[in-house]
């Protein structure tokens, strides 16, 4: 049973206890052929998954990597490892973002971002991989680097930027310097997010050199290694050719210099390990959530009551093949319990409340192609969410909003615009997994990235373009043919193929997951088994900041 | 329960008329009967807890004194009343015979049990006791003095035909005389110079032939040191055992024995391991030797507890006095678990005047029992002592024949003032290999952590096949230290090494796992990451080698492969859990479970198995082990060996000194330790350390530089 320390928690109280809630889903037959071969094709897809990360985690070229550790530097996952408490979970984002990008030389977009517990606080924690290009920055990795800053600040999580980099990537310069979304943000985010009250730390453990030199400098708190992590505007070799100085790097901005002199660092450390050591010692006095800290209790929270395996089996590879989206619900919440919204109404959108390590959650998933009914369903349920200060789930499986003279003709345009409106103004915390097709509007309707989800994921299976690849190559076709026919050619099979073969090669390549969190459309490729844990870590994260109020924009009626 | 049968049969008051029970003694109407009401304990530790407890049972109210260090002793908490006597010192306090009695009579205590060591054999007590009108629980003076003086005891002995070892000790010099008593004592032969002492102008002749030379070289020596060639010759028993005989006397002239017991394993002349009855005895030798402690006892007009020690012959079981001691042994348990007595209500009971309350025929005895000492101390150097404080002290559950006797509990100081003793086991089965069998299981149920112990060494020993087959002597360590301080078993240390990392990885964790849900929602962490595995490699130093256990978290809940240093990957699944015996670490390695104790304290992991306790260090980080620096620095410094007091520095700063030059000494659980320059220099600096003050182990004394 629970024990509630405060009334204020009633409110959570009634819906965690859920217990009145139907248990869905069911046991599937394991030695049914089809659930053998969608299990087997999953379980290629996620062993490819875990062999691309594990390709990942050896950071930069072999020699770069001896070279870093003969230096008595830790490596970057190692630092983050000694960073976070013992036993702590890592959700850690976007592993392989730049996969197949920068002929492969950037892996993991040579940053590694992360959240992680220091003290029993959810951290951001944004670490260079100083054995990737020295820890420079492409646009890649600006671009993943203002992702955890903005997840940070949106969900209220102390910043720890462990900085080992050689500043911008030059040659990409045009790529990284100039625009809003580039490099100078990152600075503009500490700024404010400091104004915000959010903690920003930072950990010199290498170089911040130029622009790198304002990660520290604007932070609340700065810590700096001695004969290692060195802070300036411009380098020895810059200052030599400006000044005709000669000075060394550590005379010029060594932990000493910053520490005894400019007071641009707070903390003088010996090595790695102390560093890190320091900065939990740093986020232990941030006298940080201290109010809410103090009402622990504990719940007894119920493993749902289905396999999480037996999704590959479920589900598959072949995204044409449909399933249940209840059975992946089934696994994912508490006890399998899910009190469904509308069951009988607008049937292809699955809504429902159902409670995530004890905190409950609106889920939405789809069933089907989106009708004019369950896009008003669907907006409806968010409407409630949001009253009620509830988290949203998606589970995005949607070939699209349905099309045809009867759909116009029923408002499927302002009925789908319904359901984009609510989920734009839904302030709470939203996360959005794909688990099968994400196409055309129905990814807006389910919280595509354009929507700001606080978090994003995809499963190795999913598939994410504009409209699928077939039907782009129809309608591609069909557009060349009618010119062709207009202008008076003729229109062979072999035209046909010429122009669908590419269009659909195209959208193959670009809607597979790998090309998707190479760019950082998502937060992530997840394995189907890990989901439950991954959006509660996630929803953990985000919970941090307030539940906000949503104001809906005008509804078309 | 047994042994209590006796105990059972004598009613809890100490009024004449349970005395009609008692009619085969004699009672000599002439001795006062005295009602002892309050008894007061001039002891501290085990012995005063133990005293304390029969005293509360037959409704005699304590009294304990205590020194500056046992302020918050066991036994001052147990006592009804307690009396602050002085400083730490002995020689202040628990020998502080003036002290003691004036709080035994400002108490208003009848009598003054000494316990053991300290008081219990000091004359001058007695007898002050005994003018002051407070009961000494004792002998009477004139047997403590005669059992003191070597050369009398033993002329005693010999006229009440006891025996004692051969030799001759006459005036009459002569080589042919020296020669001629030689043959009548027998070899091997013992030459010792009359005014020796130390071992010099003494040797040992193993034959006749050997005689004539080793006396000559004798008489050299021995004229060459103390200006004197008198020799005296003693028969030499090679590698003995030592059997001791407990009896009892009353002052109505009865006195029993209560069968002996073999304490011939020692380690620095001093007893760990002691046994009752002594193994491999025929009834006949057992009978020969307990009338001779008996007779020894009358000759001297014995009265309480005290003990006869011989020395048996390991293969004719022929035996000699040695000495007696005028006081309740430590080992005296091992007694009351074969005899099923309570010899501290014996000793009350007679010091209150009554008789005996067995006759001889009604002492019998059954079983075995096995008393282990478990001592602060440190085998492997020589059994060094050691003191400091018990951070953990979890100790075997007392049970019907299973006796744990100590007096200190976990948080507890072991004082570098007082005897290293932490506990005893003594542990009673039907027989001795039962007896041994029990002891072995209860020795792996200790835990100690913040000091050494001899647990593992008496594990060892009380299963080395010549104790266990009970072919004992006082060599025994020395004879058999291959077996008892074996080389490591690599793969048993492995296997420690795995327990300690899982245990010090899991026990980190443990308090992380339940995310603060201070917004309702509990992820529960389990070192999870996403599409990988954490692997986690923890350093560790054991027996001063470094190391490292590489820890891969598997999928599944507690599920791990683990590496020792570039090894084979294991499997291995592990859980920790809390439980009443404390942290215990449940691992399967394929079919095998084993359970064992965990403990993790400062940079220490202590792993209990069956086997004892091993200690792995996590090495502190170097931010936490001081700066380069300050490891230079202590190759220039001179520290104290062992915690202790410090007895004198014998240099100043500015002074000279050479490699091996004596610095300082300290002295710990008496013994003198004596620290030698590591090098040449000029010292430094000299810390600020009086004589008497109490020192650190590693405390820096003298700190030293280069000779400018």
């Amino acid at each position: 049973m629970l024990k509630v320390l405060r009334g204020t928690r009633r409110l959570y109280v009634q819906c965690r206890n859920n217990s009145q809630a139907v248990v869905i889903g069911s046991e599937p037959n394991r030695n049914d052929p089809y659930f053998q071969e969608n299990k087997l094709k999953m379980d290629e897809l996620v062993d490819e998954l875990r062999r691309k990360t594990g390709e990942v985690l050896k950071g930069g070229p072999e020699d770069s990597v001896k070279r870093h550790i003969s230096r008595g530097k830790l490596l970057v996952r190692d630092r983050i490892n000694r960073l976070v408490d013992e036993g702590s979970d890592v959700l850690e984002l976007s592993t392989l973002a730049a996969t197949d990008m920068y002929k492969g030389q950037v892996p993991c977009a040579g940053i590694v971002t992360a959240i992680g517990k220091v003290h029993g606080h959810e951290c951001m924690i944004i670490a260079n991989d100083a054995t990737v290009k020295g820890g420079t920055y492409f646009p890649i990795t600006v671009k993943k680097h203002l992702r955890a800053q903005s997840i940070a600040q949106e969900c209220r999580l102390p910043c720890i930027y462990l900085v080992d980099s050689g500043g911008a990537h030059l040659p990409d310069q045009a790529e990284v310097f100039p625009d809003r979304e580039h490099f100078g943000r990152s600075f503009y985010n500490q700024a404010n997010m400091s104004a915000e009250g959010i903690p920003q730390i930072s950990v010199v453990m290498g170089s911040c050199t130029a622009g790198g030199a304002y990660v520290p400098s604007m932070s609340d708190e700065s810590i700096i290694i001695k004969n290692q992590g060195t802070i300036f505007l411009a380098g020895p070799p810059l200052v030599k050719a400006a000044t005709g100085e000669s000075v060394s790097a550590e005379d010029l901005g060594g932990a000493d210099l910053h520490c005894r002199q400019s007071g641009v660092t707070d903390h003088y450390a010996i090595d790695d390990e102390h560093a890190l050591a320091l900065a939990r010692n740093v986020v232990a006095n941030l006298n940080w959530n201290n109010e809410q800290r103090a009402r622990i209790y504990s719940a007894k929270i119920d493993e749902p009551v289905h396999n999480i395996d037996d999704l590959h089996g479920i589900v598959g590879a072949n995204i044409q093949r449909p399933f249940d989206i209840r059975e992946v619900i089934a696994r994912i919440v508490d006890g399998s319990r899910f009190h469904e919204f509308k069951q009988l109404y607008g049937e292809t959108l699955i809504c429902g409340f159902a409670s995530l390590y004890g905190h409950p959650i609106g889920v939405i998933g789809n069933n089907g192609v989106l009708e004019s009914e369950a896009a008003l369903k669907g907006s409806h349920f968010i409407q409630l969410c949001a009253t009620r200060k509830i988290p949203l789930l998606f589970l995005q499986n949607i070939t699209g909003f349905m099309v045809g003279k009867d759909a116009e003709a029923g408002g499927i345009a302002k009925n789908g615009a319904k359901m984009v409106t609510a989920v734009s103004c839904f302030k709470g915390p939203k996360i959005t997994v794909i688990v099968g097709g994400s196409f055309g509007a129905g990814n807006y309707g389910m919280c595509g990235r354009s929507f700001s989800p606080s978090f994003m994921y995809m499963w190795p299976n999913a598939r994410i373009s504009v409209m699928g690849g077939p039907q782009a190559a129809t309608v591609l076709s069909l557009i060349a043919k009618e010119k062709a026919l207009r202008e008076g050619k003729e229109w062979t099979d072999e035209d046909e193929r010429k122009v669908r073969a590419p269009l659909e090669a195209q959208f193959e390549r670009e809607g597979i997951p790998y090309y998707s969190t190479a760019r950082l459309w998502d937060d992530g490729i997840i394995a189907p088994k890990d989901t439950r844990k991954v959006i509660g870590l996630s929803l953990s994260a985000a919970l941090n900041a307030p539940f906000r109020d949503s104001k809906f924009g005008v509804f078309r009626m | 329960m047994w042994y209590f049968r006796h105990i059972n049969k004598i009613r809890p008051s100490l009024n004449l008329k349970s005395l009609a029970r008692f009619n085969h003694v004699q009672v000599k109407e002439s001795i006062k009967r005295l009602q002892i009401s309050k008894v007061l304990i001039a002891n501290r530790g085990e012995i005063a807890c133990r005293v304390m407890r029969t005293a509360k049972k037959l409704g005699i109210r304590t009294v304990a004194v205590y020194s500056d260090a046992d302020k918050h002793a066991m036994h001052v908490e147990m006592a009804d009343e307690a009396y602050h006597i002085g400083p730490a010192p002995s020689a202040q306090s628990y020998l502080n015979a003036a002290k003691i009695l004036d709080i035994a009579k400002k108490s208003n205590s009848h009598a003054i049990h000494p316990g053991y060591g300290f008081l219990s054999e000091n004359v001058e007590f007695c007898e002050k006791c005994t003018k002051e009108g407070v009961i000494f629980i004792g002998p009477p003076p004139s047997a403590i003095r005669d059992m003191g003086i070597k050369s009398t005891s033993k002329a005693i002995m010999s006229s009440a035909g006891v025996p004692i070892v051969r030799g001759y000790h006459g005036e009459d010099q002569s080589i042919e005389r020296l020669q001629a008593e030689a043959q009548k004592v027998g070899f091997p032969l013992m030459i010792k110079a009359v005014r020796g002492g130390g071992g010099k102008g003494m040797r040992i002749a193993m034959t006749e032939e050997e005689f004539l030379p080793q006396l000559e070289s004798a008489k050299r020596e021995s004229l060459k040191s103390f200006g004197d060639d008198n020799m005296l010759l003693e028969q030499y028993i090679t590698d003995p055992r030592h059997v001791e005989v407990q009896v009892f006397a009353d002052m109505h002239g009865n006195v029993v024995h209560l069968f002996e017991r073999d304490c011939s394993v020692q380690r620095r002349h001093q007893k760990i391991i002691e046994e009752a009855p002594a193994p491999g005895l025929s009834e006949n030798t057992r009978k020969a030797i307990g009338e001779a402690a008996v007779r020894a006892a009358r000759a001297v007009g014995y009265v309480g507890a005290g003990t006869v020690e011989f020395i048996l012959h390991r293969v004719t079981h022929e035996f000699h006095f040695m000495e007696m001691n005028t006081r309740l042994q430590v080992e005296h348990p091992i007694t009351e678990m074969i005899t099923g007595t309570d010899l501290v209500e014996w000793q009350l009971r007679v010091a209150g005047g009554e008789p005996l309350p067995l006759t001889q025929e009604e002492v019998v005895r059954r079983g075995h029992a096995v008393e282990c000492r478990i001592y602060a101390e440190e085998p492997s150097a020589g059994f060094l002592p050691r003191a400091g404080t018990l951070h953990r002290l979890r100790q075997p559950a007392p049970e019907d024949n299973v006796r744990i006797e100590t007096g200190v509990r976990e948080g507890q100081e072991v004082s570098v003032h007082y005897d290293p003793m932490i506990a005893k086991l003594v542990v009673w089965g039907r027989d001795r290999n039962e007896a041994l069998a029990k002891t072995r299981a209860k020795l792996s149920e200790y835990q100690v952590a913040g000091l050494e112990t001899n647990v593992n060494f008496l594990l060892r020993l009380s299963g080395a096949t010549a104790f266990v087959s009970g072919d004992v002597h006082t060599a025994f360590i020395p004879q058999h230290e291959a077996e008892l301080f074996p080389a490591s078993d690599q793969r048993l240390a492995n296997q420690r090494s795995i327990h300690a990392a899982l245990g010090f990885l899991l026990n980190s964790q443990r308090n992380n796992s339940i995310t603060p849900n201070w917004k309702g929602i509990s992820v529960e962490s389990a070192s999870w990451r996403p599409n990988y595995q954490l692997r986690k490699t923890i350093p560790l130093k054991f027996e001063d080698k470094d190391l490292k256990v590489t820890i891969e978290y598997e999928t599944a809940p507690n599920s791990y492969r683990v590496q020792v240093n570039d090894g084979e990957w294991q499997q291995i699944e592990a859980t920790l859990r809390d439980t009443e015996l404390g942290l215990r670490l449940i691992t399967r390695i394929g079919d095998r479970t084993s359970n064992v104790g965990l403990l993790t304290y400062e940079d220490q992991v202590h792993v209990y198995d069956e086997n004892g306790q091993t200690v792995h260090y996590i090495p502190r980080p170097k931010y936490q082990a001081g700066s380069e620096e300050d490891v230079a620095i202590s190759q220039n410094s001179a520290c104290s060996p062992t915690p202790g007091v410090m007895e004198r520095i014998l240099v100043a700063k500015g002074d000279k000194v050479v490699k091996g030059q004596p610095l300082f000494v300290v002295i710990a659980m008496k013994m003198e330790y004596v620290v030698r320059s590591p090098r040449d220099g000029v010292v430094a600096n000299v810390a600020a350390v009086k004589q008497g003050d109490a020192v650190g182990k590693g405390a820096q004394i003298v700190l030293l530089e280069d000779a400018s």
